[in-house]
């Protein structure tokens, strides 16, 4: 096994060093504390300034620790958090829209749902948070991968599996839709998971932008689906207004 | 046409909440902002009322702009509210005279325990159906006259008024010192033990025995019919409804016919079963208090057990111990261990409300092992919120003819999928969440939309009401019955902690 990075462990201590007191910092100051020669400590600090763990004052010229380093610890959402933050937004939805809506984050390279409303029309229906849907053939998931809240690259390697002849097997295909959904903001599933079946999704934003989870409407795909088989506008329209109100309680900016 | 809605306001012990609804019950705008919590002693809770009327002009025009609407769209306000806090007031300034003591607070304690004694729990129960407990608000008038010099003298002269939080932000809302409305509706005085629950009065020897002069009671008023135009925040909008927040839950479930009951889960747990226009008396430890009444219908009674503690639970091991960041984190917490390791908790932070009533509890932590991590300790918590429920829904069901078949639910906590299974496997019945979990605010929506005519009648909202999430019982018996004796005994350990001062 290798030994220590000793750049890493460097790094470690003058953000260490920046943490331990209210005061910014010079050059000489970080590099005479760590007895570290001058040009080390400033392409370490050169190196954390560019990942913004490190912020230098114009003015001064001397160092402190980054904006992105304070949230690096918070930026984490718990997915019963997430759910807690959305029920009231879902519920509205699946009043609007007469479907059921489910909420997915992802997990291990499938979808985890988090939330599960049932369509409003008080038929038997059975709550599936904790089911695991594939990434590739469910809209959740293909929205999760389209905004980078999971890395597609393992999917593309490895043949996914078919479950219809419509679900999209070819990584070339896949990443057309994928382009497809970050265009438009939303993406669809008609018929790709299960025959007569369709979905619609899309991306939840946490703060800073970033897609923490996505919230879909499915059902029957005559229900879902114009004649031509594309998802209702309407449908879409009630979605993506969900999905807003859900980031904007969340922090994301409006985008 | 230009699309109309109510506008629901929910003050809360912990938020102050703004929603407008569509004509289907559906949320469209949410506005919220949270008050601080004040605990100066042991036992003590406090708020600041001028705090949440603060809290109110802001949450309003939030709502308003956050779903693009205009004040001329909204077809009336109305109001629930935590019950049974207590305010008083200046006539003529409008300042509060103290902080508001919350339903929560115990520092009536020594006196309830005196009540009870003598002239006795009968003689309340005569006069207004409620046994002495530091939960209600004569007390708390009784607690303010006697610690602050000359209030009680100022009183007398009527330069004070007293009012649970709705009366005050009412008064505020139609114009404060300068004509404002002092008024209450009839669950909220049901809460007082000042109130004469046949006839909807305040009560003479009520008054009399707390040294409560008239002067400073607001108007009782029914649930639900226009009570006036707000003069600030929405001018010229109808206020037509205020209740009682657990009572609002009742009716956003459309609970409206005798047997079905609710539970609303927040900082503390409330059922709520409706029994029709008789007056039920509890024979197990719930409370016969007003449901609702709708403009000049019958009075509509309901037998409640309330439970003081549960998310209350949550919120003091997120902010007091820090154990978690969020209260929803409770669930990954607790996920992370298969049972509860042996270890019980029994929040009787105010005592224990229904079905026990012993306000000498304090709260317990027992069954402590090395093997006890945090883990186990959020089980507990949340099995704590699951056996009080048993307790209530087992007086509910001695007292009541018909056993309850499901546990309709709503509230925050009903988020909480490890809580909501936890409940259903100790009640061995489904849970059953509705699509609008913001129960409260839909309830005090729909009674003022019914008395300002946006909704005709019950049977509109009847349909309005959706199985949006549901649990089926999946525990062992034998396991279940085991853990319920177990939950027993850790009860009777946090009773007769407090113990009355010496010489007394």
């Amino acid at each position: 096994m290798a030994g220590p990075v000793q750049s890493i462990e460097r790094a470690a201590a003058i953000l260490r060093l920046l943490a331990g007191g209210p005061r910014r910092l010079g050059l000489g100051e970080v590099a005479s504390s760590l007895g570290l020669a001058k040009g080390t400590a400033h392409g370490i600090l050169r190196t954390l300034q560019h990942v913004d763990f490190v912020e230098q004052d114009p003015a001064t010229g001397k160092y402190q620790l980054g904006a992105a380093l304070l949230h690096l610890g918070t930026s984490y959402l718990d997915v019963n958090d997430l759910r807690s933050r959305s029920i009231n937004w879902a519920d509205a939805l699946a009043a609007r829209s007469g479907e059921s809506v489910r909420l997915g984050t992802p997990l291990e390279g499938k979808v985890l749902v988090i939330h599960h409303v049932f369509r409003p029309d008080d038929t038997l229906q059975t709550l599936d948070v904790g089911a695991l849907l594939p990434l590739h053939a469910s809209s959740l998931g293909k929205v999760l991968l389209a905004f980078g809240a999971t890395p597609s690259g393992p999917l593309m390697e490895t043949a996914p599996e078919a479950y219809t002849r419509h679900t999209l097997v070819h990584p070339d295909d896949l990443n057309r839709a994928l382009g497809e959904i970050r265009e438009l903001g939303w993406g669809a599933e008609v018929q790709e998971m299960s025959m007569g079946e369709a979905g619609i999704a899309a991306p939840i934003r946490g703060q800073g932008g970033l897609v923490v989870g996505a919230i879909g409407v499915s059902g029957a795909v005559e229900r879902i689906c114009e004649a031509k088989g594309r998802p209702q506008p309407a449908l879409i329209t009630v979605l993506r207004e969900t999905a807003r109100a859900i980031s904007r309680d969340l922090g994301a900016a409006r985008w | 046409m230009v699309e109309r809605y109510v506008m629901s306001i929910d003050q809360g012990t912990t938020s102050t909440r703004c929603i407008l609804f569509d004509h289907g019950g559906r949320l469209v705008s949410v506005a919220q902002r949270e008050h601080q919590q004040h605990f100066p002693r042991p036992g003590w809770v406090e708020h600041d009322a001028v705090e949440i009327w603060r809290n109110l002009q802001r949450v309003v025009p939030e709502a308003l702009s956050n779903a693009s609407v205009d004040a001329a769209q909204i077809s009336a306000i109305g109001i629930a509210n935590q019950r049974e806090t207590t305010v008083l007031w200046d006539r003529r300034t409008g300042v509060p005279l103290s902080r508001a003591i919350v339903w929560q607070d115990t520092r009536t304690a020594p006196l309830v325990e005196d009540l009870r004694k003598q002239p006795g729990d009968a003689f309340f129960l005569d006069h207004c159906c409620l046994p002495p407990s530091t939960y209600f608000s004569a007390p708390r008038i009784r607690w303010l006259f006697d610690n602050i010099d000359g209030l009680e003298r100022r009183a007398r002269d009527g330069e004070v008024l007293f009012g649970t939080i709705e009366s005050w932000l009412i008064w505020n809302l139609t114009g404060g010192a300068d004509g404002g409305l002092h008024i209450t509706d009839a669950t909220n005085a049901s809460r007082t033990m000042l109130m004469d629950i046949r006839t909807l009065t305040w009560d003479e020897a009520l008054m009399d025995f707390f040294g409560v002069p008239r002067s400073m009671l607001p108007a009782i008023r029914s649930s639900a019919e226009t009570y006036g135009e707000a003069r600030s925040v929405l001018p010229g909008v109808s206020i037509t409804a205020a209740l009682g927040d657990q009572q609002a839950a009742l009716f956003g479930q459309t609970c409206f016919s005798p047997g079905e009951a609710k539970c609303t889960y927040g900082t503390g747990s409330f059922l709520v079963m409706n029994t029709g226009t008789d007056l039920v008396r509890s024979r197990h430890g719930l409370l016969t208090t007003v449901a609702y009444k709708i403009g000049d219908q019958p009075t509509v009674y309901a037998l409640e057990g309330p439970i003081a503690v549960t998310g209350s639970l949550v919120q003091w091991f997120r902010d007091r111990l820090g154990l978690i960041h969020s209260a929803p984190e409770i669930e990954t917490l607790a996920r992370t261990v298969e049972d509860n390791g042996g270890c019980y908790i029994v929040p009787a932070f105010s005592g224990l409300f229904a079905p026990h009533w012993r306000s000498d509890a304090r709260g317990v932590i027992v069954g402590l092992t090395s093997y006890i991590t945090k883990g186990h300790l959020a089980r507990a918590v949340l099995e704590a919120t699951g056996w009080q429920t048993r307790e209530v829904v087992d007086a509910m069901n001695a007292d009541s003819a018909l056993a309850l078949k499901q546990l309709k639910v709503d509230g925050g906590m009903t988020s909480d999928h490890l809580l909501m299974q936890i409940l259903s496997d100790v009640l061995d019945v489904p849970v059953v969440r509705p699509l609008v979990h913001e129960t409260v605010s839909l309830g005090a929506a729909y009674a003022a939309g019914l008395a300002a005519g946006y909704w005709p009648d019950l049977q509109i909202l009847r349909r309005n009401w959706h199985r949006a999430a549901q649990w089926l019982p999946d525990m062992d018996p034998e396991r279940r019955e085991g853990e319920y004796a177990s939950w027993k005994r850790a009860v009777e350990r946090s009773l007769g902690w407090i113990q009355p001062p010496e010489g007394s």
